[in-house]
């Protein structure tokens, strides 16, 4: 199932086509298929909902070299939803971090692999994460040494929207703001559903872009679906530097990519098997339909 | 502007909760009085820091609006491009420590223990114990050592919680040398910490900065009869008590068991095999603190007299911290004769 590294590598770079970037961002969503059937269960839909931008900071964007998984200038990555990590191994393996082969044994005991990423055990991770809100409080950190060492990485940190209930992130985003922290770029994988609902119904948590603007922070709104608008937000990304932090507000579509989850409270964590594996296989396989109404 | 001074003035913020005014100050000890700053922990903290930052350019400070109360302002004057104070927003200090620490930096984040370790456990276990990264977290005015302002600034369950944390290191510190020596110590030791303080008015054990190795526990007096461990703030007391032991006959071995996590375990049997009898005393909730982790130790090994002192599974009473160390018998009166009991009841039995 997985595609040779040589053939992602082919595509690196800041030149990506959109072709190739959503050639990525199936690769993921069918090694999400392929490592769930593994483990029995897993996060399908909110790391479906992060597929495009997965594929757009990993192959377009991150300054990252998969053979110098500690160089102190590279750009940093916090998956604070951690639990779309599912979606982030294959690609590191894809880009060479470590053998794709040792995805094969996925949540297997001793595995280095579970459902929230170990900094300590897989290169490529640069911060242990599963508790939700603590994401960006690491990145501001992380942000913090690299102005007192004067380096001049940026540090990304992609947040779900129901982790927007937690009061650190807003800890976080204060202090990101006060400390004039230009190089924290926040990406919010909008996809409108936590565990029991709709953000909406259970906690609201809009207007998401203007209570970042309220603390300070630039913001972009954008269809996080669409390479097009996705490249053209961390294009416009100012460098890291002393300025106001940077928000991008991806809205997606839980599920997106495969109709039956698209917008679904039933596949936050599931576990296809037979028939139903084979079918979505073949539905990622076709590319992506349009999204199914919210 | 007038000349009569009708309007009360403030005070200087780095004596803010201390409780070191007023006429009937009952919170210190007659042995601190007169004690130059130099001599206590709560004016060398920051100075200590700087001074090991000045050859260590990993070594950055953190607080939660408590630079003056812990006196991090020292290290802000002399390092103020490795000082951030992250406001009253203590969970995102500690995180954003671990963010540091995990690009290299080493973070010493200070504020009231009852925040530091009781607000932001899991941000202590999960963000920097589970890497292994190199925070230390240091909890200021632990116990109940602030006394009048009540539960919410006690903090008698921080060791309880974080001893059950994997790879992370537990120390209290005894006196101002004492913490000296346990920064110096902690620059290069690995994995995150927990560096534990009292009210930062701690009377003197040690006249001079003390070798500190973590885990290895300091014997700072000899006796046959029973030995008492005790930690932090109450080894001073423990010492006054084992002298007025030795007045009436009972010769106290008096232990400074500064690490709580690795306890000194070889110490604890050392005491257990030639004295015949044990009296933790610590300023913690008598379940998970020190004397739980030396029963630990004990039911692996000979049964002899055992007795954990401390606060007794209770939300402590307002009050100042003199009267609540008397009230608990945690001062030198009170322990001396809660060891006078526990030897009496062995020889009645």
């Amino acid at each position: 199932m997985a595609m040779t590294t040589a053939a992602a590598r082919s595509g690196h770079g800041r030149n990506a086509t959109p072709e190739f970037l959503a050639d990525r961002a199936r690769f993921v969503r069918l090694e999400t298929l392929r490592l769930t059937r593994i483990a029995g269960a897993g996060h399908y839909s909110s790391t479906f909902s992060a597929a495009e931008l997965f594929a757009a900071l990993y192959y377009a964007h991150l300054r990252i070299d998969p053979a110098r998984p500690d160089w102190p200038d590279r750009d940093r990555f916090i998956l604070s939803k951690g639990h779309a990590a599912i979606g982030l191994y294959p690609v590191l393996a894809d880009l060479g971090f470590f053998d794709p082969a040792l995805l094969d044994d996925y949540t297997r005991l001793g595995s280095p692999f579970g459902d929230h990423p170990d900094m300590k055990k897989i290169k490529g991770i640069d911060f242990s994460s599963g508790s939700l809100g603590h994401g960006l409080s690491i990145a501001v950190g992380m942000a913090l040494a690299g102005r007192v060492q004067e380096r001049d990485y940026r540090v990304y940190c992609m947040l779900g929207d129901g982790e927007l209930h937690e009061g650190q992130v807003w800890e976080a985003a204060m202090a990101a703001s006060h400390f004039r922290l230009q190089g924290v770029v926040g990406i919010v994988d909008r996809n409108g559903l936590c565990i029991d609902g709709h953000t909406e119904e259970i906690m609201g948590i809009e207007p998401i872009d203007e209570r970042f603007r309220s603390f300070g922070w630039e913001v972009q709104r954008i269809d996080g679906h669409d390479f097009e608008a996705i490249l053209g937000a961390l294009g416009e990304l100012a460098p890291a530097g002393v300025g106001a932090p940077q928000m991008i507000v991806a809205d997606t579509v839980k599920g997106r990519g495969v109709r039956m989850m698209e917008g679904s409270l039933n596949w936050h964590v599931g576990n296809l098997v037979g028939r139903d594996y084979d079918a979505v296989v073949a539905e990622l396989q076709r590319g992506l339909a349009p999204a199914a109404a919210k | 502007m007038t000349s009569d001074r009708t309007v009360s003035e403030g005070q200087d913020q780095s004596d803010l909760f201390r409780g070191v005014s007023g006429p009937a100050d009952l919170t210190e000890s007659e042995s601190v009085k007169g004690t130059p700053a130099s001599r206590l922990p709560a004016f060398v903290l920051g100075e200590e820091l700087a001074v090991l930052a000045d050859r260590d350019p990993r070594i950055v400070v953190l607080t939660a609006d408590l630079a003056s109360a812990n006196r991090t302002v020292e290290f802000k004057a002399r390092h103020p491009d490795r000082f951030f104070d992250f406001g009253i927003a203590e969970k995102n200090m500690i995180t954003a420590a671990a963010g540091m620490a995990a690009c290299g930096q080493l973070p010493y984040a200070a504020t009231f223990a009852a925040f530091s370790a009781i607000l932001c456990a899991e941000q202590i276990r999960t963000d920097c114990a589970y890497p292994g990264l190199p925070v230390r977290v240091i909890g200021t005015h632990s116990g109940i050592s602030m006394g009048f302002y009540g539960t919410s600034h006690h903090a008698t369950e921080d060791l309880g919680m974080l001893r059950t944390v994997a790879g992370l290191t537990v120390v209290c510190t005894t006196d101002a040398n004492h913490l000296r020596g346990v920064l110096r110590a902690s620059v290069d030791h690995p994995g995150a910490m927990y560096i534990r303080l009292g009210r930062g008015r701690d009377p003197e054990v040690y006249p001079d900065v003390p070798a500190i190795a973590f885990g290895r526990a300091i014997r700072l007096r000899e006796g046959r009869d029973l030995t008492i461990i005790a930690t932090g703030a109450e080894v001073r007391p423990a010492l006054d008590a084992a002298a007025s032991l030795a007045a009436r006959g009972i010769e106290a071995r008096v232990v400074d068991m500064h690490t709580i996590k690795p306890l000194d375990e070889g110490e604890v049997r050392a005491a257990a095999a030639e004295t015949g009898a044990i009296l933790t005393v610590e300023e913690h909730n008598v379940i998970g603190g020190l004397g739980s982790a030396v029963a630990e130790v004990l039911v692996d090994c000979a049964r002899v007299p055992f007795r954990r002192h401390g606060i007794d599974d209770e939300f402590a009473p307002v009050g100042p911290p003199a009267g609540l160390y008397a009230h608990y018998k945690l001062d030198a009166d009170g322990i001396a004769g809660v060891a006078r009991d526990m030897l009496a009841a062995c020889k009645a039995s």
